[in-house]
């Protein structure tokens, strides 16, 4: 743990590139070396494909539902690639994006949003909690599970990601609370959209940033430009090699509606949205790496051919139709199925057979 | 043996937990130097490091959440909430996450998390410190719902709910607190009925703080000719129909007893099973005996409320003896 770390962050969003992709000369955050840089571009350019074909599959009716993140790549996956083998991550239902970057099997992570079960993949195999929909109850799931790494003495942190519109809930303060207390090792990412479905900033805070409430649990924090994704990861690896909790906020905007159930022309102007897509996160590191000489036309169209590879991937995998056994209904729901349970299935499979 | 109080005994079931599996931790409000508002964590740090007995800050749903996410990190929480109803901040969890982790996982996650949860009134409480809230938890598939009437039962139970890999909610009578008994700890299953006194006229299902209620009112009973049959249903989810209908299969006869509000209470559920099974072999309703449909009324008042010896006889005596028609009252 280092002590002197600041609880109050700063006045201004920390950030390594500019919106043109030029660089911030002054900036406290190390650059991220340039292996690294191509790997975030790769995966950002990796994770927009993903998400622009979920949502075509929801327009095709594969889906029932999909919260796009695009716009919020830079957080997605600059955060995501921070993390340590053995780190954990703890998504909600926006976070898709940083489910792939992480490694979970693209059809696995859409089960949900598809509608086959409630959750896709196996959170022990990547190390991913389950994305919880119910509004910040993933941020004590990360604290009790970084404490009780603590406990068993391993170095393991936790990534919780949540909304702007979550930090109001209660749990995103007792999380703050429990792990400035225990000094667990989580890193809370407030990805900062700009909304929680139609509600803007002004009538969710009153505080100066988000990243202000953490003086009040003793949990230092920082204040990020979340469309910056090499300021994204260097926060987030310094939060992780810091060893203690350690709040960020993430200044970003979500380009498409809260989901394509949503119709945000109600709530907001295509002036508003046409400025951040100026701010681009993609282009940004593209700018950037192409003016080093580090991203040659090869290796760009590597990437895209990749990404489009990884579309086609996902549009086989959804458009299979897949038997769903009704009978599975009763599995899991205690450890050993009880007695009741039994006799309720076995009512089921008279009305199949 | 000596007779020890149900708080000794649920202080002894979890230091024998905390003693065998190292993956055990008790934590909540005041469990540490204070050894709970009950006592019932008593000495518990002091013996086993504040690293495995410890206070939390005060909140519920932190309490809750963070036991979820060690769960899952391998270890066992027992975590203690103060009073019934000051779990209700941590229903989220309870019912968005920890009752169904296991199921969205299909398995893969398992949340050996025990709740326990001080519950009931009859201690001249003021009002928060006595609702009986059994059937929130019982309307969750996923959890285990489970409370003991004896000292007896307060060890053996609560040794099986930490041992079990479901989340418990381990529903604690506090009025009963203070009672005392022997511990056998006889091994009979957590999910089984107990027959605690054999009669055959008239079956009394009870659980938690009504199971002595039930067995005083047993007694009186005989004055009246009546030989009454008393089920301590221990386990409340699942409900162990066996038993339960075996009794009233013998009797023909069946009531109720429960401190919650009857409407849409746990006593609808078991009059409604008990009639779908055994109708044939009832010779009348089968009645409930409940706190009325009312908050939880202030102490000078709570008499009026909670079930008591002699409303039971009376719902024992309308259950149609003389071939009349039975007077269904208040539920
Ligand atoms: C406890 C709870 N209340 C309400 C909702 C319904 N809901 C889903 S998303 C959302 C907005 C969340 O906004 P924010 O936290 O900013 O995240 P974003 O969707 O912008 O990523 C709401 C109100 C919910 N999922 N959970
Ligand atoms: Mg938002």
């Amino acid at each position: 743990m280092v002590p002197t770390r600041e609880l109050l962050p700063t006045a201004e969003p920390l950030s390594l590139l500019r919106k043109d992709g030029s660089p911030v000369e002054d900036s406290p955050l190390a650059m991220p070396d340039d292996d690294v840089l191509l790997e975030l571009h790769r995966r950002m350019v990796v994770g927009r494909r993903f998400d622009t074909q979920a949502t075509a599959l929801t327009k095709q009716g594969r889906l029932a539902v999909y919260p796009s993140s695009r716009g919020q790549e830079a957080c997605e996956v600059g955060s995501v690639l921070a993390l340590r083998e053995q780190d954990w991550l703890f998504p909600t239902y926006r976070d898709c994006v940083a489910l792939v970057t992480r490694g979970v099997d693209p059809a696995e992570t859409l089960t949900l949003l598809q509608g086959g079960w409630h959750l896709g993949y196996d959170p022990y195999e990547h190390r991913v909690g389950p994305q919880c929909t119910p509004l910040a109850t993933n941020t004590l799931h990360a604290v009790g599970f970084a404490h009780a790494a603590r406990l068993k003495g391993e170095d393991t942190a936790a990534l919780v990601l949540v909304g702007d519109g979550a930090t109001s809930e209660g749990d995103t303060h007792e999380a703050l609370n429990f792990a400035g207390v225990w000094k667990a090792p989580v890193v809370f990412l407030v990805q900062n959209n700009g909304y929680a479905i139609s509600v803007p900033m002004s009538k969710q805070n009153a505080a100066p940033s988000l990243a202000h409430k953490g003086i009040g649990y003793g949990v230092p924090s920082v204040l990020v430009d979340g469309n910056d994704a090499a300021a994204v990861y260097a926060v987030v690896k310094e939060a992780v090699e810091a060893g203690g909790p350690t709040l960020i906020e993430a200044i970003t905007y979500r380009i498409e509606a809260h989901t394509n159930a949503d119709d945000a022309t109600r709530y907001r102007t295509s002036d508003e949205v046409a400025a951040w897509l100026d701010r681009d996160p993609v282009d940004r590191v593209e700018a950037y790496l192409t003016a080093r000489g580090l991203l040659t036309p090869e290796r760009r169209a590597a990437v895209a051919a990749e990404a489009e590879e990884f579309a086609a991937g996902v549009r086989a995998a959804l458009n299979t139709d897949h038997e769903h056994d009704p009978m599975s209904l009763f599995e899991h729901v205690y450890a050993t199925p009880t007695r009741h349970l039994r006799e309720q299935a076995a009512i089921l499979a008279e009305e199949l057979a | 043996m000596t007779a020890v109080s149900m708080a000794g005994a649920l202080n002894r079931a979890l230091a024998d937990a905390l003693a065998e599996d190292p993956t055990v931790l008790v934590f909540g409000e005041d469990v540490g130097a204070l050894g709970g508002v009950f006592r019932v964590t008593d000495g518990l740090e002091a013996r086993f490091g504040s690293t495995r007995v410890f206070d939390t800050p005060l909140a519920e749903s932190g309490i809750v959440g963070t036991a979820i996410g060690m769960a899952m990190n391998g270890l066992r929480p027992v975590v203690e909430m103060q009073f019934d109803a000051f779990a209700y901040p941590a229903f989220e969890q309870i019912t968005s996450h920890l009752a169904k982790l296991r199921n969205r996982t299909r398995g893969r996650v398992s949340l050996p998390v025990v709740i326990r949860v001080p519950y009931g009134g009859g201690i001249g409480g003021v009002e928060h410190h006595c609702d009986s809230s059994e059937a929130y938890y019982t309307h969750t598939p996923g959890l285990t719902v489970v409370t003991p009437g004896t000292p007896d039962d307060a060890y053996r139970l609560l040794r099986d709910a930490i041992a079990s890999p479901d989340p418990v909610i381990f529903m604690e009578p506090k009025r009963r607190y203070w009672s005392k008994g022997e511990v056998t700890s006889d091994p009979i299953p957590m999910n089984r009925a107990l027959i605690r006194r054999p009669g055959k006229d008239v079956t009394l299902i009870a659980y938690g703080p009504m199971v002595a209620t039930a067995l005083e009112t047993a007694e009186a009973a005989t004055e009246e000719g009546w030989d009454v049959e008393v089920v301590d249903l221990r386990s409340l989810a699942p409900f162990d129909d066996e038993t339960v209908c075996a009794s009233v299969r013998r009797t023909g006869r069946a009531v109720v007893v429960h401190e919650a509000s009857g409407f849409g209470g746990y006593g609808a559920e078991v009059a409604a099973r008990v009639t779908e099974r055994c109708f044939h072999h009832l010779h009348a309703p089968v009645l409930r005996v409940t706190g009325w449909d009312i908050p939880y009324p202030p102490p000078k008042l709570e008499e009026h409320h909670l079930p008591n010896v002699d409303r039971i006889l009376d719902a024992i005596a309308r259950l149609q003896w003389d071939d009349e028609v039975v007077e269904v009252r208040g539920a």
